[in-house]
């Protein structure tokens, strides 16, 4: 972590704030989220809890723009990353997807590529990298994913060969690799051990010193642990749209919600 | 530390380089351009075939045959070389049909991944590479020479049932592993034998997808033209006995034709080809048609 | 589960696929109860007792079986006697050839001293194979690209089928319209590449017709298309979406993502489909026979008057063929099937690596 601490200074500029304004998202002709405005803060975890298909994950792909990539996909509404429009007419996909990291529900290391490979595979996209440099930034992300001791004598070998929990901390160094702004994992630790899901939660905590981190869970217990605010979705019946239904500082979503439907979801009586 | 690449200095959203741009363009209009160079043959095939094809596609054509047409006549026709082809693939259909069905029978239901349903397995698919004039040969060796039969359509039908029936095992093979465990299940529940849960309930289940399978093959096989000059050899009559004496065939008339240096000759070959599509086409239709009639039904079970 | 939470749900069910086929290994399965690429619950192996009783009690489930059986044996039967009979009745004409039959040049089998070898009509094979190979493979690789990740997702399968008919037009058609139309066509071009790029020696040569080796090469290559496309497409279409979506939240453009996973997922499948349209080209018969001036010559000058292969000497030799000159031509077809049977076997090995391709390539 020393490596990460040392460039707080630099790294303290990329925590952005996100703005999101009556966003509509659209599966073909379904609404699957509906009316959503909420401000996420910079260098803070904001989690999304809500029953199986309320549309947080859903919500989450919004905020890249991954969402659009499946076929018949659509958006409506406005997601401001401080000042810019992530769906302004002259903004690329690409490159918001390049400023916006995505950690995923299940570990997705490139299979053929080495350890070292997957983590610069984003760096290299963007043109000529030294030797040199892709070495520093292989290893202050991997270091920054807490990776860094478990696989340094083996950077060459495929990561497809590491645990379940370490493909996912490879994922994640891989995203921070490229320095985004903001990291969204969409329940990085479902597919995941106990053992590895607390060492993902730590590295929670650490990296949001420097990213605005935004995070999907089923585990409510996780959400407790690791996140600032809360975000409670839900849906009105099966095959309607999923809404926002409340948003509040984690402590008090968990011990004193505003709303009834809230209070049920987590105390467990639906979901 | 070093210092951090000079895109963290930067902040917002940072767009990306136009080389990369550029690429990404470049390849899809590439790739573009490699779809449409595909469709080029096919449609200066078809228009050809349709435009040389349709001078002498009329009735004579499909009602004669070239007996007594010298070799510089016009006139004639191809009746003798439709029958033949018909027959031919009829006959290849009732020998491999049956072949090919029972193996895949016999791989997904009986096989259970031993070493014999993987040996077979396997060479059916290296048979699907067999090429068509090593068949022709084969029956040629075989049939005719060892075992002193004479040409004839039957001789073809054995040529190509060879032909088809790899692509029939694969097909009704694919079709018989979508049927549902579920159903097999509930059939064996009611304690009704193996064979007849297969005969009953799996092959009725699959029957469409399998006629989509059988179908294709039919179209493959009847434009095959290399197995029956081994097998078929020639004839200008009308033979309408598949067992006994030569036999004509679509594909061989066109091939035949072909070699011919007369212009009516060539015109004959262009109308040959036009019916021949337009069987081979025919055939596709229907197969795509059964195949369209059944998933409607496969959704909503 | 509605649609808002459905993509995850798609990958790993191919992940399931793939595995699936070795956790049902012949030897961890009593035979005759349990389907291959099951893993037994205990609903399946209630069933699979249920089955084994029906078995054992069951009238006509033997003779059944015993005709599948049967039927799968008659295949492999039936691959066996090709190569038999062929050998069979190579031997005679072999053991008359008064040459060496893997190194001559000429073919006159039917002389009164049998004079024929296979030399130049396997060069002639290989070599129009391989530069149908080379002009096809990008081609079918990019319209297998262009189907399942560039055209709009409802005309996909559409124009899959359009590729599709490439392959079903028969291979005489392509004959006709090859001495008909291409070779005329094929003349300027051939004039240009001599003219401009003749020193590279492919192209070299005093002599430029339309009825050359690159004119039935091209052929060819428009033949194997479309089963090169068919594979690759489907191997890129079963490209895992969770490897996709990693390169694309990395901020891959479209072809970036395409060359971090499709690609190297893909490979394999697509060295297969090569190999098989490789084997295709080889085999191809009538086609050639037409296009081909038929000539007995080894040389790698591809514009001009020169070239032949072993099935269209086949098709162009067996009208006139003495009883020798019969067994020179299956003794070439021999050859040509052991070819054919090595790449394709070949190709099958690459497949069958990957559980994922068995069925792309049926």
């Amino acid at each position: 972590m020393v490596a990460v601490a040392r460039e707080e200074g630099v790294l303290g500029t990329m925590a952005k704030q996100i703005e999101v304004s009556d966003l509509d998202a659209y599966y073909g002709s379904h609404k699957a989220i509906e009316g959503i405005t909420m401000t996420i803060e910079p260098r803070s975890v904001t989690a999304f809890i809500g029953p199986s298909g309320c549309g947080k994950s859903t919500f989450l792909r919004t905020l890249n723009r991954m969402h659009e990539v499946i076929p018949g996909a659509r958006v409506e509404g406005k997601v401001r990353l401080e000042d810019q429009d992530l769906y302004g007419p002259d903004v690329d996909p690409v490159s918001v997807r390049r400023t916006i990291g995505m950690v995923f529900q299940r570990p997705n290391p490139f299979p053929t590529m080495s350890i070292f490979d997957n983590v610069a595979a984003g760096l290299r996209l963007n043109g000529r990298v030294s030797r040199s440099e892709l070495d520093g930034v292989v290893e202050t992300s991997l270091k920054g994913a807490n990776l860094w001791n478990e696989v340094k004598d083996r950077l060459n070998k495929p990561g497809a060969g590491l645990s379940g929990g370490q493909q996912q901390r490879l994922c994640i160094a891989r995203a921070i690799a490229v320095r985004p702004e903001v990291l969204l994992m969409d329940e990085p630790c479902s597919a995941l051990d106990p053992i590895s899901t607390l060492a993902i939660e730590d590295l929670i905590a650490q990296l949001k010193k420097d990213y605005t981190i935004v995070i999907v869970t089923h585990n409510m217990q996780q959400a407790a642990r690791v996140s600032d605010r809360t975000a409670f979705f839900n849906l009105a019946a099966q095959g309607r749209p999923g809404k926002l239904i409340e948003m509040d500082d984690t402590s008090k979503i968990f011990t004193n919600p505003a709303e009834k439907a809230t209070e049920d979801y987590i105390t467990g009586r639906f979901g | 530390m070093t210092t951090p690449s000079t895109a963290t200095v930067r902040t917002g959203i940072r767009p990306i380089s136009v080389g990369r741009r550029v690429k990404d363009r470049v390849v899809q209009v590439l790739i573009c351009l490699a779809f449409v160079l595909a469709l080029i043959p096919l449609a200066s095939v078809l228009w050809m075939v349709v435009k040389n094809g349709m001078q002498r596609f009329d009735l004579e054509f499909l009602t004669h045959s070239m007996r007594n047409i010298g070799a510089r006549d016009v006139g004639g026709g191809a009746y003798h070389a439709i029958i033949g082809t018909l027959q031919q693939v009829l006959l290849a259909s009732l020998i491999a049909v049956p072949i090919g069905l029972l193996t895949a029978i016999y791989l997904v239901e009986y096989g259970n991944g031993g070493r014999l349903a993987r040996t077979i397995g396997f060479f059916v698919d290296v048979m699907t590479g067999v090429p068509s004039v090593v068949s022709g040969l084969f029956v040629l060796a075989f049939w005719i020479l060892v075992l002193g039969m004479p040409f004839s359509g039957f001789a073809g039908a054995l040529a190509l049932s060879i032909l088809m029936m790899p692509v029939v095992v694969r097909s009704a093979e694919e079709m018989l592993r979508l049927v549902p465990r579920e159903l097999r299940e509930a059939s064996y529940a009611l304690g009704v034998p193996k064979w007849r849960t297969v005969v009953k309930v799996v092959l009725p289940t699959a029957f469409t997808g399998i006629a989509t399978g059988v179908m294709l093959a039919v179209a493959r096989v009847a434009g095959e033209t290399a197995p029956l000059l081994l097998t078929v050899f020639f004839t200008d009559s009308i033979n309408n006995d598949p067992f006994n004496g030569p036999q004509m065939g679509l594909p061989l008339y066109v091939f035949d034709q072909a070699g011919r240096p007369t212009d009516a000759a060539i015109d004959r070959a262009w109308s040959g080809a036009l019916t021949l599509i337009l069987i081979v086409m025919l055939l596709n239709l229907v197969a795509r048609l059964i195949g369209w009639w059944r998933s409607p039904a496969r959704k909503g079970s | 589960m509605t649609g808002a939470e459905s993509t995850p749900e798609v990958e790993p069910l191919q992940y399931g696929s793939a595995g699936a086929p070795e956790s049902g290994s012949a030897l961890r399965e009593p035979p005759g109860e349990l389907d291959r690429g099951e893993t037994g619950g205990p609903a399946m192996r209630r069933a699979a007792r249920r089955r084994a009783v029906g078995i054992g009690g069951a009238r006509g489930d033997g003779p059944f079986r015993f005709a599948a059986t049967a039927a799968g044996a008659v295949l492999l039967a039936i691959m066996a006697a090709i190569g038999a009979f062929l050998v069979v009745k190579a031997v005679p004409a072999l053991r008359a050839n008064t040459t060496n039959f893997l190194t001559e040049l000429t073919w006159q089998p039917n002389a009164t001293e049998p004079v024929f070898g296979i030399g130049a009509l396997a060069f002639g094979t290989v070599l129009s194979s391989f530069l149908a190979l080379v002009i096809a493979t990008p081609v079918a690789v990019g319209v297998a690209l262009f189907i399942s990740h560039y055209a709009p997702r409802r005309l996909a399968s559409a124009l899959g089928y359009v590729v599709d008919l490439l392959a079903a037009v028969p291979s005489v058609v392509y004959g006709l319209w090859g001495i008909a139309f291409l070779v005329p066509f094929m003349l300027e071009p051939s004039r240009f590449l001599n003219r401009y790029l003749g020193w590279i020696p492919l192209f070299g040569g005093d002599q430029v017709v339309g009825r050359s080796m690159l004119t039935a090469a091209l052929v060819l290559a428009i033949m194997i298309l479309p089963i090169i496309a068919a594979i690759s497409r489907e191997v890129f279409l079963q490209v895992p979406k969770a490897q996709e979506e990693a390169a694309l939240a990395l901020g891959a453009t479209r072809w970036e993502m395409i060359r971090m996973s499709v690609l190297p997922f893909g490979r394999p499948g697509v060295i297969s489909a090569a190999m098989l349209g490789l084997g295709r080209a080889m085999g191809e018969t009538i086609a050639v026979a037409l296009i081909f001036p038929a000539t007995f010559t080894v040389t790698f000058q591809v514009l001009g008057p020169n070239g032949n292969s072993i099935a269209a000497n086949i098709a162009n030799g067996f009208g006139e063929a003495t009883e020798t000159g019969r067994g020179a031509l299956i003794a070439s077809g021999l050859v040509l099937f052991l070819i054919t049977l090595l790449v394709n076997m070949g190709a099958r090995l690459v497949i069958a690596r990957r559980k994922e391709y068995a069925r792309a390539a049926a």
